[in-house]
């Protein structure tokens, strides 16, 4: 998928709150050239390693390790949770140790159900050992949330690894699973997002099973679900003339799984964006003609029209789907805000997934 | 409304055929709400000091972490705790020098600083990335880039020859301190990864157990609401507070008597004015009216002067602060709305409390005039009677302080308590001195100078009891100020044994200076001592270690001792108290307290008890060595030495060269005596220039009330002058008058001076500050007082006098011509 | 003649009635009754003088129609308005708006200007009359004195400005309380022959408290109180 995506999350993720935010999007918005001046540059051919690239690629402006999850409880009620680390480089050039290091994290978490949306925030500087990434045995980590794996954790899959967050009013602990291998997204993990040569290495884990507790309130229950990691990492900002994205991942019943986005531009045209993942792990990039993202209805939260239910057609594969949100106030109204909670489909294909709205 | 307009009209034309006693009215008010509000601006901006200096980036307002024995601890502490959950932050706190002047340097970390620090300076998005990034800034106060002759973005390097961050200023920083990043701090103190103290913000979950993360490497220190400034400076607020209060009441005095004057003049005129058909209500309200009319104008000008005042007296109060607490209070007066507000509030009230005789007898008062007013000897002895008695009411109250009152607002209590009772009693024992010179007055003219000087007493009563009050209280603070200055310098001249003293950076450098020391001949003798600080009670106590040497058995003084106590204190189960510390604690020689110290419980004989004076802190003095067994951590960097004088600038000069020790590190005896006592003076110069107010305030008393009198009382001259006293020889006689009275006055305000003088000396310093001074009076100092009184009130009777023998006798008819 | 007076209403006809005023004070613990049933009419236009022994209750009577004091019993209507009824403010304002008072210390207010003096009644009833304070200043003859203060006048003088300003107000009903008493017998004759020709031309009623018989004699009416009754 795309550099899009990728400078929106960076946005929100690699600073919000920190003064380089501005920079960064200042920098992002002058022009293409000098944006990844200095940094780590994005090109096609890129052979992916594993461990070595779950860990940190600190030479590249932005990286994250984005998971969202969506679960049931012992009574069948739906739930889903977020979990992100999201990486940031000031400034280009060699790692400076100590206080001195240029690298930013943040990370967000979040819990939604039907009837409540719970999140929070965490930022951290580098080189002090308060937050970072280490490829083997995998450990993403601030503070005292983390992703960890031990040393069975098999690299291929980057299972099993285990999963906690929490904030004032919630918590959550998870074990995730699979066994289906890391998929690469775009052309070999080459994601480009546009003509004009903004792209990010991506790649995705959307296999994993997950299995732990979630405490709202003081209250735990046993939740199980369906899990998707994406990882991302690139130099290069958004383009001046994107407003924002929609963006999907689907876990279909048969096993399939579908990722979708729309890019919105402000002159209305919009760029639709897909990737069929069958269960077996084999991909497919869908032509951005053949997708139809339409919105159905939109819902007021913290003071903006949102579109929260989608209607999502793909005549190629015969996929007609209708998309409701499982909480329509999953608002994430930290440092930079944006919506992102569970959603529900059905149509020709019914599953659960995660829906994204930037920039509205 | 128009009505009421002009009644006003009218109320008001009797101040433009009266100027001097409208002058009198607005002084009153004007000298009530500058003394007041002086003090009150002074007492704001040390605590908006205070506060700035509490809440620095998470001061004593926030909870924190510290190292047991307050030395700084492994960064990786604070990583352990944030894997854990806890919300903390990291600061670095140390010295540095620029240009030979010390300034606290302090590494903070804004990313996970909590957002709920007090009012802690706020860093916006931008400023966060210039603080961060390299060069990164050194926040500063304005008034230090002043201290410092440095600009704006400028660079200064440190001792060390390391650069600091570009300064950036920071309005809201307290003087005197650096902000840098922790990063940064930790390279110019050269504390790679140490932490001095972290920051507890609020809690995200609920995060393991402090001691299952970190053990006992650290404990946790809670906010206290009232900062160790605001209690060690509590007292010294109170102080001015009490000043001003004085001050305030003396300004209301002469309110109180001009409106009450002017009531007495104006009571045909408004008798008029309601037979006109101006209703009771109306000229009521108008009398108000007017009333707050002044009062408002008079507090806009008394606040104009007291924040003149404020100005003037505020380098005083920042360097007794600063010499005695170690607050910083910022030279640059800055007021608040509420100040203003306060002021002319506090204008107002006074005015109304100071009228509201004169408002009462108004409003009660019948249209017509009562048929036959009583005589004023009645009267007079009626008023006598009824304010003796309430003397006595008050005299019984400070009775009762004295027996029953603990603190030192009781102490304050018993202090106005009796100058109030006096003040009320004058009038009274004049009365019975004139009296008795009545009785014994051979001739006409000697009986009727004692016989009028008594009804004059009503009329001047109330500026005599303002110039008593200020008398009594200049005696009082006069000799207590004495007292201490001669108790202060010859306690500091056994105190500070040493020839020269110096404070090494580290133990380190301590090492390196005894070592360089011990080949240079001069030195006679090197004398290490130590400073801990423990918890007695929840409170913190120092601990000062002394050597073992003779100089010191021979100078330094001690106000109790049991017998050989030097020799007992070697072995180190013993210590000498410092009386403050012995009063908190009631402990007596032949006591013994339980110290905790790292080791455990330390436990001493008391054998002696020391004055500490100045020292805000109670303190324990120990041998040195045992301090350092009981408390290994104790640095070692305070050195004392032994150097015939002539050697002292020599080697003083030597030691900067070779150890870069700057003024604060190592200084001679005589610096540091003349600096102690520039403190001392300087914490009594506000408390003097107040005095001399006060002073000041009684005089224009005085002289606006014999210049009221002056003309109600042609009629009772004209009299002798029509059967042949000329004016001369009169206004001889009304001058001897005053000067009596005033002299008896004067005369009584020593004894109750030198009751206030013990009234602060026993009661009030010892609450306030922790210790008792022997009690000292010095004649020559009461005469001189007594005789600046006499001044006064020559000066203030000069005037009409002089104005009384030079009256064209036509104005002398007249007062016969108006008696038709 | 007879059928104009029938159509005249009765008020009108009289200014000030007094019937059955009683008031007595207290004096060493011994009441004293100073008025015992006074009955007293005046006609609008009537000029009467009131005197009476020392303490015979000349001045009280005086004081009590013009409001500066409470009777113990008895009415005072003055036209329409029942004094007696009336509580402090309502005096106040009945004494503002119709009443002119003059006293035999003068009264004048000290720090106020002549000019200031004679407007004051007048200003504080809110009916100041430009065009009639002139004719005042004229008829008193206190033209060149408009900018003096009370105390630079002679005693004459200052009776004048007080009844100018009592008169300033155009009041229905002007009592004086021994207006000559301060003053020589030569400047009273002047003084008591202006109020006469003012009150003339005011049409208002006039009561005179004074020990003179002499002046007494030049008005239209003498009344003598005597143990607190009219004789």
């Amino acid at each position: 998928m795309s550099a899009d995506k990728l400078s929106r999350r960076a946005f929100a993720g690699g600073i919000a709150a920190l003064a380089f935010a501005r920079r960064a999007s200042a920098q992002g918005y002058a022009g293409l050239g000098e944006s990844a001046d200095g940094f780590a540059k994005v090109t096609p051919g890129k052979t992916f390693s594993f461990p070595g690239d779950h860990g940190p690629h600190p030479d590249f402006r932005i990286e994250w390790w984005y998971l969202t999850a969506n679960l049931v409880d012992g009574n069948g009620a739906a739930c889903g949770l977020q979990w992100t680390l999201f990486r940031q480089a000031a400034k280009p050039g060699p790692q400076a140790e100590g206080w001195a290091n240029q690298q930013i994290w943040m990370a967000h978490a979040a819990v939604t159900r039907a009837d409540t949306h719970r999140f929070n925030e965490l930022f951290s500087r580098g080189g002090i050992g308060q937050a970072g990434v280490e490829a083997k045995p995998f450990v993403a980590w601030i503070d005292d949330r983390e992703m960890k794996g031990t040393e069975r954790t098999d690299d291929r899959t980057l299972a099993p690894v285990t999963l906690k967050a929490s904030g004032a009013d919630f918590s959550y602990a998870l074990t995730l699973d699979a066994d289906r291998a890391v998929v690469l997204q775009g052309d070999r993990g080459y994601s480009r997002k546009s003509e004009r040569g903004q792209a990010s290495y991506y790649y995705s884990q959307p296999f994993y099973r997950a299995r732990g507790t979630l405490t709202v309130d003081d209250i735990q229950v046993e939740v199980s679900g369906q899990a998707w990691m994406d990882r991302e990492w690139s130099s290069q900002p958004l383009d001046t003339d994107q407003t924002g994205w929609d963006w999907l991942s689907l876990h279909l019943a048969s096993g399939d799984k579908l990722m979708l986005y729309r890019l919105r531009q402000k002159d209305g045209h919009d760029h639709p964006f897909g990737n069929w993942i069958s269960a077996s792990g084999s991909t497919e990039m869908i032509a951005g003609s053949d997708i139809q993202m339409t919105p159905k209805a939109t819902a007021e939260v913290a003071g903006r029209k949102l579109p929260v239910e989608w209607q999502i057609a793909i005549p190629s594969r015969s996929l007609s789907i209708t998309c409701k949100p499982l909480n329509p106030g999953a608002w994430m109204g930290t440092g930079f805000s944006y919506w992102e909670g569970p959603i529900s489909f059905a149509g020709t294909h019914d599953g659960v997934g995660y829906l994204e709205l930037t920039g509205y | 409304m128009r009505r009421g307009l002009w009644v006003l009209a009218v109320l008001l034309s009797h101040w433009r055929r009266h100027r001097m006693q409208f002058a009198t009215l607005l002084i009153g008010l004007i000298a009530a709400t500058a003394l007041w509000s002086g003090v009150q601006a002074i007492n704001q901006q040390a605590r908006t000091a205070y506060d700035r200096a509490a809440a620095t980036f998470g001061g004593v307002r926030t909870a924190t972490l510290v190292a047991p024995n307050a030395a700084t601890f492994p960064q990786n502490l604070f990583i352990k705790l944030r894997r854990a959950g806890w919300p903390v932050s990291p600061v670095l706190e140390g010295r540095v020098q620029i240009n030979g002047r010390s300034m606290r340097l302090l590494g903070i970390e804004p990313v996970t600083l909590p957002a709920d620090v007090g009012n802690a300076p706020r860093l916006g998005a931008g400023d966060l990335s210039r603080f961060v990034a390299a060069p990164g800034q050194t926040l500063v106060a304005r008034e230090t880039l002043g201290d410092l002759h440095q600009d704006e973005g400028a660079m200064p390097s440190i001792s060390s020859g390391a650069k600091l961050p570009p300064l950036h200023v920071l309005p809201q920083l307290v003087p005197e301190v650096l902000v840098v990043d922790i990063g940064v701090a930790q390279r110019l103190l050269n504390k790679p990864d140490q932490v001095s103290r972290l920051l507890i913000g609020t809690a995200k979950g609920k995060p393991a157990p402090l001691q299952s993360v970190v053990g006992d490497q650290l404990r946790r220190v809670e906010p206290s609401d009232e900062t160790e400034l605001e209690r060690l400076t509590d007292s010294f607020h109170l102080n001015l507070t009490a000043f001003g209060l004085l001050s305030f009441f003396v300004g209301l005095f002469i309110v109180n008597s001009a409106v009450g004057l002017a009531f007495e003049q104006r009571l045909p005129m408004l008798r008029t004015l309601r037979a006109c058909g101006a209703s009771a209500r109306l000229v009521n309200s108008v009398l108000v009216l007017e009333l707050v009319a002044l009062a408002l104008v008079a507090g806009l000008i008394g606040l104009v002067c007291g924040y003149v005042i404020a100005a003037a007296l505020l380098p005083d109060v920042a360097a007794s602060l600063r010499g005695l607490y170690g607050a910083q209070i910022p030279g640059q007066l800055t007021l608040r709305p509420e100040w203003w507000l306060a002021g002319i509030g506090i204008s107002v009230a006074g005015a109304i409390v100071a009228a509201a005789t004169s408002l009462i007898k108004a409003v009660r008062m019948p249209v017509l005039a009562t048929a036959q007013p009583r005589a004023w000897q009645q009267r007079q002895r009626r008023w006598l009677v009824l304010q003796s008695l309430a003397a006595c009411a008050v005299f019984a109250v400070a009775l009762l302080l004295l027996q029953y009152g603990q603190s030192l607002i009781a102490g304050f209590g018993l202090l106005a308590a009796l100058m109030l009772g006096a003040a009320l009693i004058l009038p009274a024992i004049l009365e019975i001195l004139l009296l008795a010179g009545q009785r014994l007055a051979r001739g006409p003219l000697a009986l009727w100078f004692w016989a009028d000087s008594r009804q004059q007493l009503s009329g001047l009563s109330l500026a005599l009891m303002a110039l008593l009050l200020a008398l009594s209280v200049n005696v009082g603070v006069s000799t207590m100020v004495e007292t201490f200055s001669r108790t202060f310098v010859g306690w500091l001249d056994g105190r500070l044994a040493a020839d020269v003293y110096i404070s090494a950076a580290d133990n380190a450098q301590a090492i390196a200076v005894r070592n360089w020391l011990k080949d240079r001949s001069e030195v006679q003798a090197i004398l290490s001592g130590g400073r801990a600080e423990t918890l007695v009670e929840g409170q913190p106590v120092e601990l000062l270690g002394l050597p073992d040497h003779p100089l010191y058995r021979e100078r330094w003084p001690l106000l109790e001792s049991a017998p050989r106590a030097w020799e007992q204190l070697v072995p180190g189960n013993a210590a000498f108290i410092s009386e403050q510390l012995s009063r908190r604690l009631n402990v007596r020689v032949g006591d013994v307290i339980e110290l905790p110290a790292p080791e455990g419980t330390w436990e001493l004989d008391i054998v002696g008890i020391y004055a500490d004076y100045g020292n805000p802190k109670g303190q324990l003095a120990v041998n040195v060595a045992a301090l350092i067994r009981h408390f290994p951590q104790t640095p070692q960097t305070r050195i004392g030495l032994i150097v015939p004088r002539d050697k002292i600038p020599g080697l003083i000069a030597a030691l900067q060269k070779q150890f870069a020790l700057d003024d604060r590190a190592v200084a001679d005896q005589a610096t540091v005596k003349a600096e102690s006592i520039r403190i001392f003076n300087r914490t009594f110069a506000v408390t003097s220039a107040l005095n001399a107010f006060t002073l000041g305030v009684a005089g224009i008393a005085l002289l606006t009330s014999l210049l009221t009198l002056a003309n109600s009382r042609l009629p009772q001259l004209a009299p002798l002058w029509a059967i042949g006293v000329t004016r001369p020889r009169l206004a001889a006689i009304e001058l001897t008058k005053t000067l009596s009275v005033a002299l008896f006055t004067s005369l009584l305000a020593v004894p109750l001076g030198l009751l206030v003088a013990w009234c602060l000396i026993a009661i009030v310093n010892v609450k306030a500050f922790g210790w008792r001074l022997p009690f000292h009076v010095f004649p020559l100092q009461l005469a001189e007082l007594v005789a600046v009184a006499l001044v006064a009130s020559l000066c203030a009777a000069l005037l009409p006098v002089l104005r009384l023998a030079r009256m064209q006798p036509a104005s002398l008819v007249k007062v016969f011509a108006n008696e038709r | 003649m007879l059928r104009s007076i029938e159509f005249i209403p009765s008020g009108a006809l009289i200014l000030l009635s007094i019937r059955n005023l009683s008031k007595s004070f207290t004096s060493a613990g011994e009441p004293v009754h100073v008025l015992r049933g006074v009955d007293l009419d005046l006609r609008p236009g009537e000029r009467v003088a009131l005197t009476g022994e020392s303490g015979s209750g000349k001045s009280t009577l005086l004081h009590l129609i013009a409001g500066l004091d409470a009777a113990d019993a008895g009415t005072i209507c003055l036209e329409d308005t029942e004094i007696t009824k009336l509580a402090d403010a309502g005096r106040a304002e009945l004494r503002r708006d119709r009443i002119g008072l003059v006293f035999q210390q003068f009264n004048l207010i000290p720090s106020l200007s002549v000019a200031d003096n004679l407007a004051f009644q007048a200003r504080i009833a809110g009916r100041h009359d430009a065009a009639w304070s002139r004719e005042l200043v004229e008829r008193l003859g206190l033209g060149g004195l408009l900018k003096r203060y009370p105390e630079q006048l002679s005693g004459g003088q200052q009776q004048r400005v007080a009844i100018g300003r009592a008169l300033a107000t155009k009041p229905s009903l002007l009592l004086a309380d021994e207006p000559t008493g301060n003053l020589d017998e030569a400047t009273a004759e002047d003084v008591l022959a202006l109020t006469r020709d003012l009150v003339a031309r005011t049409g208002c009623g006039f009561l005179m408290v004074t020990h003179s018989l002499h002046l007494a004699g030049t008005l239209d009416r003498h009344v003598v109180l005597h143990a607190g009754r009219i004789a």
